[in-house]
């Protein structure tokens, strides 16, 4: 793991109007490394992750990539700096084919035309390398399943080089299999040597996946743990926020539930 | 000249047999559940099976119910297929035609613009009065026309993409307003004839009479086909990823040789090739190949697919929504000119009547789908056909106006059904 982070949020604080969303809340993702953010709803997890995309830029705070502070107002800012996001709601076109989608917004042209062949080439080219397995490049996006078109939004993030990937709740609504497709997908961007924050709700994809976890509570941070070295009651009771809540009433209820 | 449709509605389609090639890059075991298209014809010929099963009927409706339209008038009345009036008719569907190629671009937004009609006749009456009355020369004055008619849509456009109105609201008050304008340009004088020896006159009544013509036309249609066809198949082999089976190339080039020989054929039996066909097929070429081969056109199929996709990829939707609607405005423009060019004049019920609707009906009898997202210019001449055809038949058969408004109704309903039915079996084989 390299010294100097390639991400790293200092003291970033955001409100809107009465509410305090963020209050002075620390982050650092390295290269290869897999962040997981947890927290429960309104924890402020995605009023974070509007921050560093671009999309509603910190009231407060710093951020710093690879170790210089810089200003993130837009999200063409993020874009340039090299974080790709990849949303809840993957914003596909449906009606175009995967070579459309993945290279939408930044078509390969030749002579002012489309250029579809290496646009196609490049598609299939990027799936293998990631081992995405869809059934051909050229359908149109409806004809995939769930975990095939979260893994053609993450394809699509990785289209414009990035070094940090953030993922919002990757593997809500997927199947068993298809969960499983996406989290192999994560490791092989973590093999890449990207930055990658999950966000998720999903305790056992947590577990599976990240090195560290960062939690947040009320818009605070509260607490970083190593994945190997932590309990995933733990890591619960610190989104939670106390000791003395209904996770830790039942599991005195039932001891045998306690690792 | 219909089989220049592929089978597909949408060109993205166009591709979508992908089995892995013999090539190493296929390293990942392939689920045995995906379907994969085997080499060869065989595989062609499967594969269109399939996506006909699907709901990617694509353009055979049409085609089928334009083969039942003629087979019925020409059982009726044997003047029907005539050289004379396939010409006529060839020439009668240009006006309305070309409205529809507008219609087409607004309707892959997800769109309607009603001003169509209304926009049409003022363009006539604006190129009447600056060329007649004022004495602008003619090729000014059918610029100004032309221009007024995009400037209109960029008007609406901006109504709808920055204020929000929408479209449906924008076009209806352009409707009545636009109609308004041409009765205050046309004024008191109501009708004003145009130069019958000018350009616009000639629009519809210069025929190409050289045979070479049209067969040079069609020649070069099927020859251009073939060489992109041809050129771009080597590329893919070179780039290592699935291309056609030259047989299925030439295949394709036959199907689109027959008819357009055919064509000429038929064309040159009366008059030639007419200038009003050959114009509208090269705007149907050239707006098809802007709408698949070009950024411009992806971004237009991409906000009729998802707004909220197209926007986050950087798309400036406003600026797409804007300019679509102004080549809307414009092709009502043009359109205008050639109906005015065929009565040879400019008057107050132009671009009433039941222009719009045969418009609009074009569009989607020729398969542009009215959610958005898929069609191709080649419906605007499909759709026209269609309702072309119907109105010359029932005029040979001396069938009142009341009936073919019934029927052309008909077939409308028809083709809104077989889109939404095709849609929900796309949805249900997981296609849409």
């Amino acid at each position: 793991m390299s010294a100097t982070p390639v991400l790293a949020l200092r003291g970033i604080s955001k409100r809107f109007g009465a509410v305090q969303a963020l209050t002075d809340v620390e982050l650092e993702i390295h290269a290869g490394e897999v962040v997981a953010l947890v927290g429960d709803n309104g924890a402020g997890k995605s009023t974070l992750v509007k921050v560093i995309a671009g999309v509603g830029p910190a009231d407060d705070g710093v951020i710093e990539w690879e170790g210089r502070p810089v200003q993130v107002a837009r999200p063409h800012d993020a874009q340039h700096l090299g974080v790709a996001t990849v949303y809840q709601d993957l914003a596909l076109c449906d009606n175009l084919d995967v070579v459309g989608n993945l290279f939408l917004g930044r078509e390969i042209r030749r002579f002012g035309v489309l250029d579809e062949v290496e646009m196609e080439r490049r598609s299939r080219e990027l799936l293998n390398t990631l081992s995405i397995r869809i059934p051909s490049v050229r359908i149109p996006i409806a004809s995939l399943s769930g975990g095939q078109r979260q893994t053609v939004a993450i394809a699509r993030s990785l289209l414009g080089e990035p070094k940090v990937v953030i993922l919002d709740e990757p593997t809500a609504a997927l199947g068993v299999e298809q969960t499983a497709q996406v989290l192999d997908l994560v490791e092989r961007l973590r093999e890449r040597g990207l930055g990658v924050i999950l966000i998720s709700h999903n305790m056992a994809d947590v577990k599976a996946v990240a090195d560290r976890v960062g939690v947040l509570r009320l818009g605070r941070n509260n607490g970083f743990f190593d994945v190997r070295s932590t309990s995933q009651e733990e890591i619960i009771a610190a989104i939670t926020g106390a000791t003395d809540n209904a996770v830790t009433r039942r599991r005195a209820r039932s001891p045998e539930a306690s690792k | 000249m219909s089989a220049k449709m592929t089978k597909e509605p949408s060109g993205q389609g166009r591709h979508a047999v992908d089995a892995p090639p013999a090539a190493a890059n296929a390293v990942h075991p392939v689920d045995p559940r995906l379907l994969v298209r085997q080499q060869g014809f065989k595989g062609y010929l499967t594969e269109s099976l399939r996506k006909l099963r699907s709901g990617e009927l694509g353009s055979l409706p049409v085609v089928l119910g334009l083969a039942i339209i003629w087979a019925i008038f020409q059982i009726k009345d044997s003047a029907f297929l005539s050289a004379e009036n396939l010409s006529n008719l060839s020439i009668n569907i240009v006006g309305t035609g070309l409205i529809a190629v507008g219609i087409v671009f607004v309707l892959l937004l997800g769109e309607i613009d009603l001003s169509v009609g209304s926009v049409s006749g003022l363009s006539a009456a604006i190129f009447a009065v600056l060329n007649v009355n004022q004495g602008m020369p003619e090729w000014q004055a059918v610029l100004v026309a032309i221009g007024s008619g995009a400037l209109i849509g960029v008007v609406q456009g901006f109504f709808f993409a920055k204020v929000g109105v929408p479209a449906f609201v924008v076009t209806l008050a352009g409707l009545l307003a636009w109609n308004g304008l041409m009765l205050q340009v046309l004024g008191s004088s109501g009708t004003i004839n145009i130069d019958d020896s000018g350009f616009v006159a000639k629009l519809t009544s210069y025929y190409f009479t050289d045979v070479g013509a049209a067969y040079g036309l069609a020649a070069a249609a099927v020859l251009l086909y073939f060489l992109t066809a041809f050129s771009d198949n080597r590329r893919r082999a070179r780039a290592a990823i699935p291309s056609r089976p030259t047989s299925e190339i030439v295949l394709r080039t036959v199907g689109l040789a027959v008819p357009t020989f055919l064509a000429a054929y038929v064309l040159n039996q009366y008059k030639g090739l007419p200038l009003a066909l050959l114009i509208f097929l090269a705007v149907i070429v050239l707006l098809e190949f802007v709408l698949r081969r070009t950024p411009y056109g992806r971004k237009i199929f991409a906000l009729g697919g998802s707004v909220e996709a197209a926007s986050r990829s950087g798309i400036n939707v406003a600026r797409v929504r804007i300019s679509v609607f102004a080549i809307s405005g414009g092709m009502a423009a043009i359109g205008g000119l050639f109906i005015a060019s065929q009565i040879a004049a400019a008057n107050q019920s132009a671009g009433g009547g039941n222009l719009l609707m045969n418009a609009i009906a074009a569009a989607v009898i020729g398969g542009t789908s009215l959610f958005g997202g898929r069609g191709s210019t080649w419906s605007a001449l499909l759709g026209s056909l269609v309702i072309g055809s119907i109105s010359s038949g029932m005029a040979l058969l001396g069938v009142a106006a009341a009936v073919n408004f019934m029927i052309t109704g008909a077939v409308l309903l028809a083709a809104a059904v077989i889109d939404s039915i095709s849609r929900r079996t796309q949805k249900v084989s997981g296609r849409a």
